[in-house]
């Protein structure tokens, strides 16, 4: 449930703007930090997952200019903006690798003491933040400026000749994308019990996996659906992962194993093409076969 | 309206494969004025287009839109001024988006874009009133994904987002070479009611040499990057395909 606000961020750079965005890697793990050192420092835990968002935000929009207005490759300005941020990382854990959150005060814990379980509370947490930021993303992409954002990540030659300031919708996008990603990296730090400098690896990919097995299992036609099913798709990642580790997989082949669905999962549409046996057509909600 | 003062666009400057393609080209527009563009693969026709669209920069010259020098305007901030129609049928509109949004996309061009919500009823009347006149039955799939449209609808459908925003200037290029002669017929003929109706200052251009004679109150044949005929009311109406053809061949 943690992560989903996570895959609704990567949603947004990966599907809307059709940039595979790195940052993520780091701004999670930027969120994690941020949110750990202040509730280490005894700070109010519900100030300290707000102040990963515009750290985040922060991360996004480092890696937008770097795209838009430098003209280096989206690909290319994530990892730049990935690397670049594990040293900031560090530095915002006051030079360590790691930080433990070993009894301090989380957002959990308020619900925890009203006798729910660890798990509960973190289910009804998640939940809550999982339908805030769809519904927050849904809004957004509803008003003008979020329909200008579409278009540009859709056809930006249109979204030009529409009078729409097309690097600003990509920096935007990289902006609120983040911010969520950093989101999701604060509740899980939250959750693990400590912020930690590796945690980001891997993430992308992550988000993609939760991205795929939402868009297979869940997503119609709406845009709406598209979001729910990012919620959903997390929670059969997690659960498909949890399933393997039960199965008696060690828990370092899970990088491997996350990878390798990812890779079929992305290259089913076109084997299935080469293969000529799609019988009809299967039209996602971007009208995309 | 439209004001082109010696512009000049080189592709690959310094290079050996240097071209100059749009070499030092004069051209003005009066408010109304319709004109077609003609002349053969590599004459400079799209590139005059899109430098006025501001798609790149042009390497000398200056450009006026509505009495604005528009030379150092990003293409985002001409369209203000400017509605296009692209060759391809796919360009124009976005295939994820639906109908009605493309259009309320349009509507909003040249405006601020606010956090107000993309779409509203009043509007989406007015652009079932807009698709009706089409005739193609598109005011009943308001809320379908452009992408299921076929390439003469998603023509019609720019045309109307190009015009949606009356602009001070409409760019046609190539816009029904894409299409089958019936739709392509179809698709100039909404064309010209609409230009016709709103008189529109456009620049169109074209490879067929029946619709460049028919359509507007002026010609122009280009070559090698320079206007090389003219041709203006009667004396325009009195050309023949043939003709034409042959002044091509002179180039």
């Amino acid at each position: 449930m943690l992560w989903s606000v996570m895959t609704i961020g990567v949603y947004m750079s990966y599907r809307v703007m059709n940039m595979p965005d790195l940052t993520a890697e780091g701004s999670i793990v930027l969120g994690a930090a941020v949110s750990a050192v202040i509730i280490a420092q005894g700070g109010n835990p519900f100030l300290a997952t707000l102040a990963a968002i515009p750290a985040g935000m922060t991360a996004g929009l480092v890696t937008g200019v770097l795209h838009t207005k430098l003209k280096i490759p989206g690909l290319l300005s994530g990892i730049l903006c990935m690397i670049a941020l594990y040293s900031i990382n560090i530095r915002v854990m006051l030079g360590a690798a790691n930080v433990s959150l070993l009894r301090r005060r989380t957002v959990f814990t308020g619900l925890i003491e009203t006798g729910l379980s660890r798990n509960m509370s973190t289910l009804i947490l998640g939940a809550v933040c999982a339908a805030l930021a769809v519904t927050v993303v849904y809004c957004f992409y509803g008003t003008e400026i979020g329909c200008a954002v579409r278009a540009t990540g859709n056809n930006d030659e249109m979204a030009k000749a529409q009078g729409v300031n097309t690097d600003m919708a990509k920096v935007m996008s990289l902006v609120i994308s983040n911010g969520l990603i950093a989101l999701s990296g604060s509740l899980i730090c939250q959750y693990l019990g400590f912020s930690d400098i590796q945690m980001g690896i891997g993430a992308i990919v992550i988000g993609l996996a939760s991205l795929i097995i939402g868009e297979v299992l869940f997503a119609g036609r709406t845009f709406k659906r598209a979001l729910i099913a990012m919620v959903f798709g997390s929670l059969v990642y997690r659960f498909v992962i949890a399933m393997v580790l039960e199965a008696g997989m060690p828990a370092t082949d899970l990088k491997l194993f996350t990878a390798i669905t990812v890779a079929i999962a992305l290259s089913l549409p076109n084997l299935k093409k080469k293969l000529g046996k799609s019988k009809g057509k299967l039209v996602d909600w971007q009208g995309r076969k | 309206m439209l004001k082109v003062d010696n512009v000049t666009k080189i592709w690959g400057a310094g290079t050996a494969d240097e071209n100059t393609a749009v070499d030092a080209l004069t051209l003005n527009l009066e408010e109304g004025d319709f004109i077609t563009v003609v002349g053969g693969n590599g004459s400079g026709k799209s590139t005059t287009l899109n430098a006025i669209a501001g798609t790149f920069p042009v390497d000398a010259g200056k450009i006026w839109i509505n009495g604005i020098d528009v030379t150092k305007h990003p293409s985002y901030k001409r369209a203000k001024l400017i509605g296009r129609v692209f060759q391809d049928p796919l360009m124009g509109s976005a295939a994820s988006l639906e109908i009605q949004e493309n259009l309320a996309l349009a509507s909003r061009r040249g405006k601020r874009r606010s956090l107000r919500w993309g779409i509203n009823k009043k509007e989406r009347e007015r652009y079932r009133d807009l698709l009706s006149i089409l005739g193609l039955g598109l005011e009943d799939r308001m809320s379908d994904k452009v992408g299921l449209l076929s390439g003469g609808q998603r023509q019609a459908l720019t045309l109307v987002m190009a015009t949606l925003k009356a602009p001070k200037l409409l760019l046609l290029d190539e816009h029904t070479a894409a299409l089958d002669p019936k739709t392509a017929a179809k698709v100039l003929e909404i064309t010209e009611t609409i230009i016709k109706k709103n008189r529109f200052t456009t620049l169109m251009v074209t490879h067929n040499m029946k619709d460049a004679i028919s359509l507007g109150n002026r010609l122009i044949m280009m070559s090698e990057g320079k206007i090389v005929y003219e041709a203006e009311g009667g004396a325009k109406q009195r050309l023949t395909p043939g003709e034409m053809v042959d002044r091509f061949a002179m180039g």
